[in-house]
């Protein structure tokens, strides 16, 4: 089996912003590849082609030169498209622009009905959908009266009943509070770790980055930085020059560093901070 | 001192009487020093929107008092409108609210309800222009033009025009990176300084609060759980996180190590401070070990 899940190959996207004006180039000839399985997390400024680059996933867009492959289909060949959208499945920034029905369970069961399936298979997969993102006790509930997280949930639900191999999240817990943000993540997480769904998470979080297996670092249209996040996170001036922040454990270890204190490179949050901390204290002793 | 706002046993419930009633804010007293710069954290449904929309007059309490600079903002209705040009309130992501055809315009129109002459909204138009950091030429332009960012600039901007006494801020930052974050952060903070006015910044980001605000306001089910200086509110850091708020990763980290038994402060939660206290600590066992 291709390990390589989605490929781009020499993409290659501009907008046209108006007659006359010169194209605005959003990916110059990039090349990215997630794997199977995988978690993966994309960081960039705005403006740095990641949310334009996930569009690319389920064609949304199409590349204006060079290949996108989902699953290895060509995602230009008209024939692929609907395979290709349950194939990968899309959550977005802001909940509210993506809940179409009136009740919960409508609302997860949209896609399913319009994709022609059973009756009784559709009410099989609703409940098991809720279920997986905690959400199923909220079934008949409105969803103008759920949090944010409880509405980002029920977006990712909607996603999981068709039954996608891979999920692309657009920035989805931006417009959520500390609580939401980690339900969300948690619910992400199961889902990779469970049912081995590949995971494409854009965002602005580093401690979100920090936490999944690979980061891809995007800057002006381009792969900047691809590695895990041990290694990406220990380029701290790097980051920094593109606007991006590293975690605070990072950073204070790379400040502390320059003191001449032997601290680690590669610390990624605070209970890693305090197990380094204690263990140069120990050598010191 | 007159304080800039004050409440007094301010109790707000939506739909009284109803099945649906709920009392959003609930018994609040507080007072928040003229100049303050203040974070205002607490998780989605606290009564923290609830508790600043009474700061304008936008929701009248069901009991209780709120005073702006002394003056009981209810005590007469004619005043009322005073009161919001006084208290500015920009909401969570105001670029939506753009309207003219010109960024100009925009910025104009609060400072035009207002009554300024024309001279005086010219000149308030390009300093608040100036503080957000939008250049000259950009005020011809439609602002259904520019990016994100520079959209809700504009709409700061617009705020800012009306040289509001009390400029609140609902999550000013959301859905902007890193660098945006800093930049508008930063400008609110340089505007603070020059103007000195008071500043409420709500936010979910305990970093932001922490780098940014002197003073912070924590609300949890509907009531004032604690309103102090940020260090004296860092040290509550388990009850905050119990709360289902974040307490920034630097302040964790000291918390760790002051549970392994080192002799740090627990209520560290800037970067600069972090690094010396951690050199301190490096430099005393350093001495230790060479016996001196």
């Amino acid at each position: 089996m291709e390990n390589r899940f989605l490929r781009a190959e020499n993409i290659h996207f501009s907008y046209h912003t108006g007659e006359g004006d010169t194209p605005a180039v959003v990916l110059e000839n990039l090349s990215v590849a997630i794997r199977r399985g995988e978690f993966t997390a994309v960081l960039g400024h705005n403006g740095s082609g990641k949310s334009t680059l996930a569009k690319h996933f389920n064609a949304i867009l199409l590349p204006q030169g060079g290949t996108v492959y989902v699953d290895g289909m060509d995602t230009r060949e008209e024939e692929n498209l609907l395979n290709i959208r349950q194939t990968v499945g899309m959550v977005f920034q802001n909940p509210d622009n993506q809940i179409v029905a009136t009740i919960v369970e409508e609302d997860v069961a949209f896609a399913l009905e319009n994709m022609g399936v059973d009756p009784p298979e559709i009410r099989r997969r609703v409940d098991e959908a809720l279920k997986e993102v905690g959400m199923y006790e909220y079934r008949l509930h409105a969803p103008h009266q759920l949090s944010g997280g409880q509405k980002q949930r029920i977006a990712i639900a909607g996603v999981i009943a068709m039954r996608p191999k891979c999920i692309v999240l657009d920035e989805p817990t931006a417009m959520l509070d500390p609580r939401g943000r980690r339900e969300v993540l948690r619910t992400i997480r199961k889902l990779n770790q469970e049912h081995g769904i590949t995971v494409v998470l854009i965002t602005h979080y580093m401690d979100e980055a920090a936490k999944a297996d690979r980061v891809v670092v995007m800057n002006d249209g381009r792969v900047l930085l691809d590695d895990t996040p041990r290694e990406v996170f220990s380029h701290v001036e790097t980051l920094k020059q593109v606007g991006l922040d590293v975690p605070q454990a990072t950073e204070l270890s790379y400040l502390l560093r320059q003191s001449g204190i032997n601290l680690p490179v590669d610390l990624l949050d605070d209970e890693e901070f305090a197990a380094a901390w204690q263990a140069l204290m120990e050598v010191h002793g | 001192m007159m304080p800039a706002i004050k409440t007094e046993r301010l109790t707000y419930t939506y739909s009284p009487g109803t099945p649906f009633c709920k009392t959003a804010v609930d018994d609040v007293n507080l007072e928040i020093e003229e100049g303050a710069f203040v974070g205002v954290i607490g998780h989605t449904g606290s009564g923290k929107s609830t508790l600043i929309q009474h700061f304008n007059g936008l929701l009248q309490p069901t009991s209780g008092k709120i005073y702006i600079d002394g003056e009981d903002l209810w005590a007469d209705k004619q005043k009322l409108r005073a009161f919001r040009f006084k208290v500015g309130l920009v909401f969570q992501y105001p670029e939506y609210q753009l309207f003219e055809d010109t960024v100009y315009k925009d910025i104009a129109f609060g400072p035009r309800n207002m009554g300024m002459s024309e001279e005086e909204i010219d000149k308030s138009v390009r300093e608040a222009a100036a503080f957000v950091g939008l250049k000259e030429k950009t005020l011809d332009r439609s602002p259904f033009e520019l990016s994100g960012g520079q959209k809700r600039r504009v709409a700061i901007a617009g705020v800012l025009a009306m040289k509001p006494k009390v400029l609140i801020l609902d999550e000013p930052t959301a859905g902007l990176d890193p660098k945006g974050r800093d930049r508008i952060l930063s400008q609110i903070r340089d505007y603070h300084s020059q103007v000195k006015n008071t500043v409420l910044l709500v936010s979910h980001s305990m970093e932001d609060v922490a780098r940014y605000c002197g003073k912070v306001l924590v609300m949890n089910h509907s009531r004032l759980f604690l309103y102090g200086d940020t260090a004296e509110v860092f040290e509550h850091a388990d009850e905050i996180r119990e709360m289902g708020l974040a307490v920034p990763q630097l302040t964790r980290i000291f918390h760790r190590l002051s549970d392994a038994g080192y002799p740090v402060r627990r209520n560290i939660y800037t970067m600069e401070e972090a690094r010396a206290e951690l050199e301190k600590l490096y430099a005393s066992k350093e001495r230790g070990r060479m016996g001196c």
